[in-house]
């Protein structure tokens, strides 16, 4: 690259930026920021579910009209749990998560200047910019954000009549997934290009690190399922606004029947799935990835089973995109796609049960050091295999008639991506927090946050799956009209309680990102002794990432306590960098 | 403005953290993980890990009295029931497994200045174990799976079934009965009109002697098959006692069908019922509510409007000579439109 010389301007430098790792420090605050409204909505919501007639004063002053007399109304908890399973999901752990470590990484751990297209990623940010803010704005209008729940089927989410949040709330949130979609779609182009066409000389596909494999597979499984769900969006709005039936079919509400004839809400649940189970794994990969790295370093040991590793993510890619009919099987689909899809989706479990006993298996004889992104890889590991267990229940047709759309959906996909996510991306942010800001994060505010914030995930979602085998529905504003259901609040309580002091708890990460940033440490250039290029480069960003020739690569990245035929340490040390050429009778792994 | 006032505190907080923290941490050496600190959170971790085991056994034993009866009220749900229990068994088997491994290692490894890590990148011999362990277990559980899915799913065979449409608007469920000659009469949104409320086609020669209520009864011992319509938007019928779901979808007629096993009255005298519902009527007592008493219900379980929650019909299963003297007692279509 020839114009790294260039001199940079406030604006180019901090704004409009085409270097990736000031893009992925805009990806990753404006996910925070994000996510701190996301996680302040359950917090709010989880109120109303343990305490369904109490009035808080905090309700009141933050939802202002919903909240009057400081208890919510219905359309407003409706609107809470939709905009929040949207931030979280899209905003938080797909852009928030892909966005920060894919372009942070990707370059860096490839040995590239910078990704295939500067430009392009610059947009890609700002396209995602623009869609956050009108999904915030959203929620300000007048008729209610949209409350048809994230996965906005119609007519619900088609007719204003039907609930005041699919008025104006939700033609801003389908304009804003619109313009997320390009967004994320012009990023993962980037990535897929970058990591095939700009590794550096050495760096074979099979001596990529884990993330980098976790990061391109994901771009390609998003190219893949995310135009789908724009065109399902595109549908929607035809529908809503032009009058069309692609969705709608004989309906009669407020007292008068609407003209639409022939479409099906069934397509819809199709269009949405074929992303949204792939989304799933759009979020989950890239955690894996970054628990594996982290896992394999702080444990001073190679990763196990590197290439089994490698086919399972492939593997799960593959069949992340033929199983998302498991989310419809009570819609009334013919018996025996829904057997198609119980065999498909209980195939994931194969590999998925691999990448777990792999990452044991990695624990096992280490030296383990239990720094704080350490932990929180850990961690995700558990509430992955927590909450993954969980799905041989609903992927089995048969078992998820009784509890389809219960609380019990709820407590899996909270445990086994929502957490396990969340973990990942903070073992991430911990981890590489010296390669983005140069300075160390407060570590005694890490165990902190990392020992609260695991016990409470613990404590919230997993009484949750007993709510939902009692029968309880989600997205029940409150379960009050059930009797049946009188015996479930004490178990409310005590969930909300954990949610409260998890979400609280977050002002501790919060406080210790945000300070470190000017105040921290200053960080070494290789504070955890890791093998990985990134490593290389200075602890000064400087455009372009290394100074002189980009280094040369001649061995995997988990050489961690590689010893000789004696039994001593390969150069005394307990890792052997990728840029350390294969020693005289040193065998390559 | 009160708002502003929170986030204010929520900031000021945020803030003493830091500078409490900071203090604290100035003595420090840098380190990946001191051993003091690797000492200290492997012991927290095995906590961590024993803090995950006491939740699932207090949930399993304690939470157990909250869970629907043990006894499911349809003979379709007694297939899934058995799946269900062979299911959660292995997930807890796995569970208990794979969570000890995680956090007695974290333990047991943690580190020491000094020791040196095992090199261990592979092993064919171990992945091939756990990629064919997975697969033969999933197998089982797939073919079992699917048996009892066509099982359930399979109306085709049922002997003189009794068939009953469940219609759903926004917020209330209505039933209607083939009648005599069990056959219910088409119907479309474009019908309704005045009492009409189901849209049922009223030139349709089966229509006439359809029968329409409000609450739902059921003959114990008789196959039903239920029709699914919906008025506007998605709805599901969750009918949790029986096993049974399916969606409501506007344009389209959806199909799910059980047996009835167990009358009400027989669940309300029923151990795992008694035993929940005595410890509601407690609770109710407490916050100055009338007991209840138990019924079988029928839950709207897809997100369909603002007061979703509470759009509820009560289900009644009788013996199947009470039932029949119930359903002469109602009025049909006819006698009621003409």
């Amino acid at each position: 690259m020839s114009d790294h010389h260039h001199k940079e301007t406030f604006i180019t430098k901090y704004i409009f930026s085409q270097d990736h790792k000031m893009i992925a420090k805009q990806y990753l605050i404006t996910g925070m920021f994000m996510g701190v409204i996301g996680v302040f909505m359950s917090m709010l919501f989880r109120l109303q579910l343990a305490y369904p007639d109490q009035s808080f004063s905090i309700i009141e002053a933050f939802l202002g009209k919903g909240g009057e007399g400081g208890v919510m109304t219905p359309d407003m908890y409706y609107g809470l749990v939709t905009i929040h399973g949207t931030i979280m999901v899209f905003f938080v752990l797909t852009a928030g998560l892909s966005g920060t470590f894919s372009n942070l990484l990707i370059p860096l751990q490839i040995g590239a200047r910078d990704m295939a297209s500067g430009f392009l990623n610059m947009i890609s940010y700002w396209l995602f910019f623009i869609s956050s803010l009108i999904m915030f704005l959203s929620i300000f209008v007048h008729t209610g954000m949209a409350s048809a729940g994230w996965t906005v089927y119609p007519p619900l989410s088609a007719l204003p009549q039907a609930m005041s949040g699919s008025g104006l709330g939700m033609t801003l949130w389908l304009v804003s997934m619109a313009i997320f979609i390009a967004s994320s779609l012009l990023g993962s182009l980037n990535y897929i290009v970058t990591v095939l066409n700009l590794r550096t000389k050495g760096m074979k596909m099979t001596r990529l690190p884990l993330t980098i494999w976790a990061f391109f597979v994901t771009a390609i499984i998003g190219v893949v399922s995310f135009p789908v769900l724009l065109a399902a969006a595109l549908l929607l709005m035809f529908d809503r606004s032009f009058g069309t039936s692609f969705y709608l079919s004989d309906i009669f509400i407020q007292g008068e029947v609407l003209h639409y004839k022939g479409g099906s809400p069934i397509l819809f649940e199709h269009l949405f799935w074929f992303l949204g189970h792939p989304e799933v794994y759009i979020i989950l990969l890239p955690a894996l990835g970054i628990t594996s790295e982290v896992i394999s370093t702080n444990s001073r040991k190679p990763i196990f089973g590197y290439r089994a590793m490698i086919a399972s993510i492939l593997a799960i890619a593959f069949l992340s995109t033929i199983v998302w009919g498991h989310h419809m099987f009570v819609t009334g689909m013919n018996p025996f796609l829904g057997s198609v899809f119980t065999f498909t989706t209980l195939l994931i479990a194969i590999p998925s049960a691999v990448k777990a006993f792999n990452y044991i298996t990695t624990l096992w004889k280490g030296n383990l050091q239990l720094n704080p992104a350490m932990l929180f890889s850990i961690g995700m590991v558990s509430t992955f295999i927590t909450g993954g267990l969980t799905g041989l229940i609903l992927g089995d047709s048969a078992l998820d008639i009784n509890v389809h759309d219960t609380m019990f959906v709820v407590a899996h996909f909270h445990l086994v991506m929502g957490i396990s996510a969340l973990f990942g991306m903070f073992a991430g942010v911990y981890h590489w927090f010296p390669k983005m800001y140069g300075r160390m994060m407060n570590k005694d505010m890490g165990y902190l946050h990392f020992w609260i914030t695991a016990i409470s995930a613990y404590g919230v979602f997993f009484p949750m799956h007993f709510l939902g085998l009692a029968g309880l529905p989600r997205r029940y504003y409150s379960n009050t009209a059930f009797p049946i259901f009188d015996d479930l609040l004490h178990i409310n309580k005590v969930m909300t309680a954990f949610a409260i002091i998890g979400g609280v708890a977050q002002l501790i990460f919060l406080a210790n990102f945000f300070f470190s940033i000017k105040k921290g440490k200053k960080a070494v250039q290789n504070p955890w002794k890791g093998n990985t290029l990134e490593w290389t480069t200075p602890i000064e960003h400087m455009h372009g990432n290394w100074p002189g020739e980009i280094p040369e690569v001649h061995r995997w990245a988990y050489d961690y306590s590689k010893v000789d035929d004696n039994g001593d340490l390969w150069g005394g040390k307990d890792f052997t960098p990728q840029i350390v050429p294969i020693r005289d009778g040193e065998e390559e792994f | 403005m009160k708002a502003l006032f929170y986030i204010l505190i929520f900031v000021v907080i945020a803030t003493a953290f830091w500078q409490f923290f900071k203090i604290l941490g100035l003595t420090k050496k840098d380190q990946v993980a001191t051993p003091k600190e690797n000492n200290i959170n492997g012991w927290l971790m095995l906590g961590l890990g024993l803090f995950i085991y006491g939740l699932m056994l207090y949930s399993m034993f304690q939470g157990g009295i909250v869970l629907l009866p043990k006894l499911s009220a349809s003979a379709e749900g007694e297939h899934i029931d058995r799946l269900f229990i062979m299911t959660m068994t292995l997930i807890f088997v796995v569970q208990f497994i794979t969570q000890f491994l995680i956090y007695f290692f974290t333990f047991k490894y943690r580190g020491i200045e000094g020791r040196k890590a095992k090199f261990y990148a592979d092993s064919h011999k171990l992945e091939v174990w756990w990629t064919a362990t997975p697969t033969v277990v999933l197998s089982l559980l797939i073919i079992y799976g699917l048996w009892t899915w066509n099982n359930v799913q399979d109306l085709s065979n049922a002997e003189n079934p009794l068939i009953i449409e469940l219609y759903a608007k926004q917020f209330r469920w209505e039933a209607r009965y083939a009648g005599d000659d069990n056959q219910l009469g088409v119907g479309n949104v474009r019908n309704i009109k005045g009492i009409n409320t189901m849209g049922v086609d009223m030139t349709d020669k089966n229509s006439a002697d359809d029968i329409p209520a409000s609450e739902l009864h059921l003959p114990k011992g008789r196959k039903v098959i239920f029709k699914f319509r919906s008025q506007d938007v998605l709805h599901s019928a969750y009918m949790p006692h029986f096993r049974a779901q399916i969606n409501c979808v506007p344009g389209m007629v959806t199909s799910f069908g059980f047996t009835p096993t167990v009358t009400t009255e027989e669940m309300r005298v029923y151990e795992d019922t008694a035993v929940k519902f005595a410890a509601i009527n407690e609770l109710r007592k407490e916050n100055g509510k009338d007991p209840v008493e138990f019924d079988y219900l029928l839950l709207c379980n897809k997100i369909c409007g603002n007061s979703h929650y509470n759009m509820q019909m009560k289900i009644v299963v009788e013996e199947e000579a009470d039932f029949n003297a119930w359903l002469k007692q109602q009025k049909t279509l006819a006698q009621i439109i003409n």
